[in-house]
């Protein structure tokens, strides 16, 4: 067709295309993969965050994150905020330093690496001299402390990181200000911790990990004091007075030193093992803060009793009588705690802990501690996520009632605000309320506040509760008993252990209209649910869907069934369970659909598709799509897999099988280990030779897994004849089959008695066999149908049902326009013939044009095998665009992706992270925010001694660079003068340019 | 006219239905069906019916595949009786004016048009070619062909693979590997997709035109370069009923080495050239002209690629009639539909499966008026689905 169309229709095609798609991704939702790092900034109240993989994110009051990756792939060891700068510092695990900044562009500020630097020793030194171990960034500003394996201190000027080699505290130096008698000049070991006395930006102390303190002067280069520890350093804390400093070591223990007064050597005060008695565990970091009348908070990580408590993950707080041992789920990567006050420095109100799996924030001035419910970095994954699904511009009232009932579940939680609030969000408010719900194997749905920048759980519904499971769910919230000691206390919700899988959720599907929910689980089992607002007691009958309908020769070697509680259950305000449909083999569901106005609920296993009046609680259909020479479907999923007490009782068994043959066949033995050998390496060779290889052969209609329902799809369409339409009911499966069922509802008045039937219309075989993995009904207009209750309340046009429909099967490899009533091909696009790859999830949206507001398009989102995102024009199936999205070895990731009706979609980067991505043009949700640099307290301006021009004057012209940009938006918001404003940009550019090349020296 | 055209077709009358096309021009007569006589008088008769006593004829009929096969001795004579099912269609060309390139697969079948998509394999598909012929395909069909001779480099072999919705497997493997080009830079090495290793008695093995270590270059017109082995395994799957695979085979020494412009000889049958025959039994090789290739090296028809006739959809309306799904006539191709008698060899295959499936899972809401209309289509044998 392409030679025949004007050259001008295909460039005008081309416009439009780039006014209704645009790929991005977005934002990343959820708990970074693998935290390392933690830093806070309490002048800008941002946190940051490093993680294994070299990301760093930066969080400031709920919408405000901004996200880096470093080049390398190597961890983030350290992260650590210029004082009253904009600029941050990483450590890598490479040894690496990199710059950090974020700087306005356009009125939005962005992170961006300026600069890079790693430590170079004297020629010939080992390269531990060098390993940075601990970092401080001095209160100038313009100082990097570098603490190192090797025992030396690094002075390093920021933002250029350039050494000060004249400044450097080698270890020599700090050896000989050491008296003699302190233990025999021992090894000091690495740099541990490095500390700014907080009242005398010139005093810095080194902790060395033998245990030895030192109090460097930074003017006079000399050690000023030494404090005498002789356990192995973990920690040190100057206190806010400057008079004391606090040191944790590795047997568990804390003390106290005197540094005030003249006396070079300090006293211990005080020395204490919190949790004695028996060995401890290292107190790993120590922070104590005072308040303003009273006793100071002291905070602790770690030091547990090492042989009863050794494995738990604390941080304990310590404040007058009150002694608590927070109790984590996962490891501790590190904690900081924030300070009241205009300059930050009064009381401690929060603490913020980062575990490996999540970020909890504790309100230390409320009574009890409560936990503070976090807008971002929620652990998505507190449950291993099973399924997600979305749902778009949820109407104001059903939002309203989950927000009330999720309210009702968070009475726990503090009522204080988020204390963190650096930044501005300047992102627009989102267009319309979007709920994004999330499935978790211990049979939770999670409701998620997606349509934002930020992704803020609203409600919990758990639907183990309609079950017998042997778990107790009062299990997890046993709290320690009055008088335990240590006196834990459970934080924290990331519990990644369920106590039956069968519970898991695999399908959920939710009408917002009518506030119907359905969801599917992992044991054949399909709840039906409805919103409400006041508990209920009720009892949930369950209905059993027999998929099989008399198929012989078949076995399930499957779980069982999940046991239904007879007794009434008291279900708390929200989404209550009230049908259960329960198929017979309990195979895991593999679609689900709900239609609110019919009050029909249609599910698939891979043995057959039933239909649920949930109005009159009866099976209307079931249909068995069962191949009987598949074995895989009819022997259940788990065939393979033995139970874990059976496989551990085996191998034990081979363990003392061997031994005992072992002894009785010494002999024989060399001869049959010689031939086994052999055997493994004829083997070996053979898979050496062998390459990857893929045979080519069409897909037979014995493949495994043909009857395996894919899709279901409710149409009220001309399925008989072309004047009359009717409900009608569509399956596809795995085996390129398509069903349909006409469907007949009873009148509205007697709808609750008379029946409602099915009556099989139409089947299609797919002669390419590929797995159907969509249906959809296109009007007359060759838009699709909208959905159920949506005409009813306005908000979609009615469909055209004057010209005829067609029927779109989307199969992984084809995507095929039938005609209808009749049955016959119309069109036709073949993805996997001309480009190799198949369809894994699709969507329908509609794209509306960024140039004028009432332009738009129906189109189909598309993800690929090969994680590619197509965009598939309706009703025409043409492929638009194509934009590589996922790695192809993502399978997970590509399995999780999950599309919305405004053309952008989510995907799993990693167990608890949602990626974001818009294909749509106008549609796109991404943080906007602004960061400031700090107006600088006085102390911080003082004159200070720099000790060369250059770089005194490119301290000049980064703030010149700042407060213009700052001038120049001001003014161009002002006049408007465009003009003025691109000038300007091309000088800060170039001024940006030279001071990179600076950087770079 | 013969009377007895208007006699219904029917097996145990031992009739068969003839309708013969000259021109513009039909004949309708039968045949008896277990006394068809010889060829020669057949010809005789056709040449009568026809009125046209002297004019050279050359015979074809429509099989059961809609394919046109000649008739031109006694035993496809004989072959072309015992297959009509219920009508014997027959094509009648002067033999001066024969087009022997009507002969073979899909040929009454196939849409005329000029599709675009084939511009990819042939850019000069306009420029009209006295087609090459080596001799008459008797009635086997082909199972594999060299295509496009002389538009390819000659280190390049284009070979079409039929599966004819048979049940024999194509039976190949490919791999990854690394192969060596020549570019601006010099030699470089790229990855490249090879075969693996043939499958033995499988269809590629057969034509002998494909072999372990072969380069895949193309599928269907589309390069492999830069898709990774699990995209042109899904390709090759994808176009699995009409494969075409352009290839840089190994043994470089089998070549086909162009004549001059136009006419290409074949010299890469060889050792492969009875495979046809012995796959299909029926061929008589007695009467098989001496050379006999068993692939027919043409060109590659552009709109093949587009052809869907492997490709064809079962319906099943719950009328019980069961069609394969014609093409709607909003469709793109604008050419009248040629309908065919049965659209697949394997579709009985399937149609007992799904018979058998709708029988076992009985649906727990069907109507017993609904069950005896199914069983009412399951005895109905008017097309190959027997619903």
């Amino acid at each position: 067709m392409k030679r025949f169309r004007r050259h001008g229709q295909e460039s005008q095609r081309e416009r439009i295309k780039q006014e209704l798609y645009g790929f991005n991704k977005t934002v990343e939702h959820g708990f970074p993969h693998q935290p390392s790092a933690l830093g806070f900034s309490p002048s800008l109240q941002l946190l940051a965050i490093g993680t294994r993989s070299g990301a760093i994110k930066l969080y400031g009051g709920p919408g405000v994150e901004f996200m880096g990756l470093h080049d390398e792939n190597a961890a983030v060891t350290q992260v650590h905020f210029l004082p009253h700068q904009v600029e941050l510092v990483t450590l890598l695990d490479d040894n690496s330093l990199h710059m950090w900044t974020l700087r306005a562009h356009h009125g939005v500020s962005e992170l961006l690496e300026i600069g890079r630097f790693t430590l170079t020793g004297p020629p010939g030194a080992p390269p531990s001299v060098t390993c940075v171990t601990a970092v401080l960034a001095h209160s100038s500003g313009d100082l990097l402390l570098l603490g190192t394996e090797g025992g030396h201190v690094f002075v390093v000027k920021v933002p250029g990181f350039r050494e000060l080699e004249e400044r450097n505290i080698s270890l020599e130096k700090v050896t000989n200000s050491v008296p003699e008698e302190y233990g025999g000049r021992r090894i000091l070991e690495h740099v541990e911790s490095l500390q700014e006395n907080p009242v005398n930006q010139r005093q810095v102390l080194i902790g060395y990990g033998r245990g030895l303190m030192v109090i460097w002067d930074l003017d006079s280069q000399s050690a000023i004091k030494h404090i005498p520890a002789t356990q192995q350093l973990e920690s040190v804390w100057w206190t806010e007075d400057g008079g004391h400093v606090l040191s944790s070591h590795s047997d568990g223990s804390y003390c106290r030193w005197k540094v005030a007064g003249d006396d070079p050597q300090s006293e211990q005060e005080k020395s204490e093992v919190p949790y004695g008695h028996f060995p401890c565990k290292a107190i790993s970091k120590i922070i104590q803060l005072p308040t303003e009348q009273g006793p100071p908070f002291l905070f602790l990580s770690g030091g547990m009793p090492r042989a009863s408590y050794g494995d738990r993950h604390c941080i304990s707080v310590i404040h007058s009588k009150t002694h608590v041992a927070l109790d984590f789920t996962s490891r501790i990567i590190d904690f900081f705690v924030i300070r009241d006050g205009p300059g930050h420095t009064g009381e401690p109100s929060a603490l913020v802990v980062l575990v490996e799996e999540e970020l909890v924030v504790i309100d230390l001035q409320t009574e009890g501690w409560p936990v503070i419910q976090t807008p971002y970095l929620v652990p998505l994954h507190c449950s291993a996520i099973t399924c997600s699904h979305h749902v778009s511009a949820i109407p104001l009232k059903l939002w309203e009632r989950v927000l009330s009932a999720g309210a009702l579940q968070n009475t726990h939680y503090s009522k204080k605000p988020w204390p963190m609030t650096g930044g501005q969000n300047l992102a627009p408010d989102p267009p319309q309320r979007d709920l994004l719900l999330t499935g978790h194997e211990d049979g939770t749905v999670r409701f998620w506040d997606a349509s934002g920048v930020c992704l803020y759980p609203m409600y919990k519904l758990s639907t183990a509760g309609v079950f017998l499971t042997d778990s107790d769910p009062n299990d997890n919230l046993n709290q320690g008993t009055e008088g335990e000691w240590p006196p834990f206390r459970k934080v924290g919700c990331f519990d990644p252990y369920s106590d039956d899988p069968r519970l898991g959720i695999q399908k959920i599907h939710l009408c917002k209209y009518s506030g119907y929910l359905t969801v599917a689980g992992t044991a054949g089992q399909i709840l039906v649910l409805e919103l409400n607002d006041e508990a209920a007691e009720q009892t949930v009958e369950a209905t059993v869907a027999d998929l099989l309908q008399g198929q012989e020769g078949f076995r399930w070697k499957g779980h069982t069934r999940l046991e239904v509680r007879e007794e009434p259950v008291t279900f708390p305000p929200g989404f209550q369970p009230f049908a259960l449909v329960q198929c017979q083999p309990p195979a895991v569901v593999t679609a689900l659909t709900l239609h609110s106005e019919w009050k029909l609920v249609t599910f698939g296993t891979s043995h057959g598709f039933g239909l649920y009046d949930y109005q009159q609680k009866n099976n209307v259909l079931v249909r068995c799509t069962l191949n009987p020479s598949d074995q895989l479907a009819m022997e259940g999923p788990l065939s393979r897999v033995k139970s874990i007490k059976k496989s551990l009782r085996q191998s034990f068994r081979r363990i003392r099988r061997s031994r005992v043959s072992l002894r009785k066949h010494h002999v024989n033995n060399a001869a049959k280990l010689q031939q086994a050998n052999a055997r493994l390496e004829a083997e070996l060779a053979e898979m050496e030779l062998a390459p990857v290889q893929r045979k080519i052969e069409p897909r037979s209609p014995d493949d495994s897994f043909t009857g395996l329902v894919r899709t279901l799809y409710f149409a009220d369409t001309f399925l008989s004849d072309s004047s009359h339409n009717t409900p009608s009911l569509w399956a596809g499966t795995n085996g390129g089959s398509v069903f349909a069922y006409q469907l007949r509802l009873p009148p509205v008045e007697c709808r609750g008695e008379d029946p409602v039937t099915a009556h099989p219309a139409k089947e299609i075989q797919l002669m390419h066999r590929a797995p159907v993995v969509g249906i959809l009904v296109l009007d007359g207009h060759g838009s699709p149908l909208p959905e159920p209750l949506e005409v009813a309340h306005d908000l979609a046009r009615s469909p055209d049902m004057q010209g005829s429909h067609s029927l779109l099967v989307i199969s992984e490899e084809q995507f095929k326009v039938f005609t209808l009533p009749k049955v016959s091909a119309k069109m036709k696009l073949k993805l996997t013939a001309i480009d190799g790859s198949r369809v894994r999830r699709v969507g329908v949206a509609w794209f509306g044009s960024n140039r004028t507001d009432d332009y738009g398009e129906s189109g189909l989102t598309v993800l690929t095998n090969q994680g590619d995102l197509h965009v598939v024009s309706l009703p025409g199936v043409k492929l638009q665009v194509q934009y590589p999205c996922i790695r192809r070895e993502d399978v997970s990731g590509i399995a999780s992706c999950v599309f919305t009706k405004h053309g952008q979609g989510f995907y799993l980067i990693s167990p608890s992270e949602f990626e974001r991505f818009s294909l749509s043009a106008r549609c796109v949700v991404e943080p906007r925010s602004l960061v400031e640099v700090p107006s600088q307290t006085p102390s911080a301006t003082l004159p200070r001694a720099l000790p060369d021009g250059a770089s005194v004057e490119r301290r000049y012209t980064h703030c010149f660079y700042k407060s213009s940009a700052r001038r120049v938006m001001e003014h161009a918001l002002l006049n408007d003068e465009s003009e003025y404003l691109r000038n300007n940009q091309t000088t800060l550019t170039e001024l940006n340019l030279n001071q990179l090349q600076h950087l770079c020296e | 006219m013969n009377k007895n055209h208007r006699v219904p077709s029917n097996r145990t009358l031992g009739a068969v239905e003839v309708k013969s096309k000259f021109g513009a021009e039909f004949r309708r007569f039968s045949l008896d069906r277990f006394k068809p006589g010889r060829f020669d008088e057949f010809y005789r008769l056709l040449q009568h019916m026809h009125r046209i006593p002297n004019v050279d004829l050359l015979v074809g009929y429509a099989d059961v595949h809609g394919d046109l096969l000649p008739i031109n001795n006694d035993d496809n004579y004989r072959k072309a009786i015992s297959v009509a099912d219920p009508v014997l269609r027959l094509f009648l060309q002067r033999k001066e004016e024969a087009d022997y390139s009507a002969f073979g697969l899909d040929s009454l079948t196939r849409p005329k048009k000029t599709v675009l998509a084939a511009m990819l394999l042939r850019p000069d598909a306009n420029r009209k070619k006295p087609p090459v012929i080596i001799s008459l395909p008797r009635d086997f069909r082909p199972v594999s062909s060299i295509i496009d001779v002389d538009i390819l480099p000659e280190t390049h072999r284009r070979v079409r693979l039929y599966k004819h919705g048979q049940e024999k497997p194509l039976g190949f493997y490919i791999r990854d590997g690394s192969s060596v080009r020549v570019t601006p830079q010099g030699l470089e090495k790229v990855p490249g997709i090879f075969i693996s290793r043939m499958v033995p008695g499988g269809l590629a093995e057969g034509t002998g035109l494909l072999a372990v270590n072969d380069e895949v270059l193309e599928v269907n017109g589309i390069e492999v370069q830069a898709k990774s082995l699990d995209q042109v395994t899904d390709m090759m799957i994808a176009n699995s009923h009409n494969l075409i695979v352009t290839v840089k085979p190994a043994n470089q020494r089998n070549n086909i080495v162009r004549s001059g412009g136009g006419g290409a000889a074949s010299r890469s049958s060889g050792h492969s050239s009875d495979s046809g025959t012995s796959f299909y039994g029926y061929s008589s090789p007695g009467t098989a002209v001496a050379t006999t290739p068993a692939h027919i090296i043409q060109n590659f028809h552009p709109e093949e690629l587009e052809s869907d006739e492997d490709d064809e959809d079962l319906v099943v309306e719950v009328d019980g009639e069961a069609v394969p799904i014609p093409r709607a006539s909003s469709a793109s191709c604008t050419i009248p539909f040629i309908p065919r008698y049965v659209p697949h060899l394997d579709l009985r295959t399937t149609n007992e499966a799904l018979a058998s499936r709708n029988n076992a899972g009985s649906l727990g809401t069907l109507s017993t008026a609904d069950r005896s209309l199914e069983g009412r289509s399951l005895e109905e044998d008017g097309t190959v689905i027997t619903l």
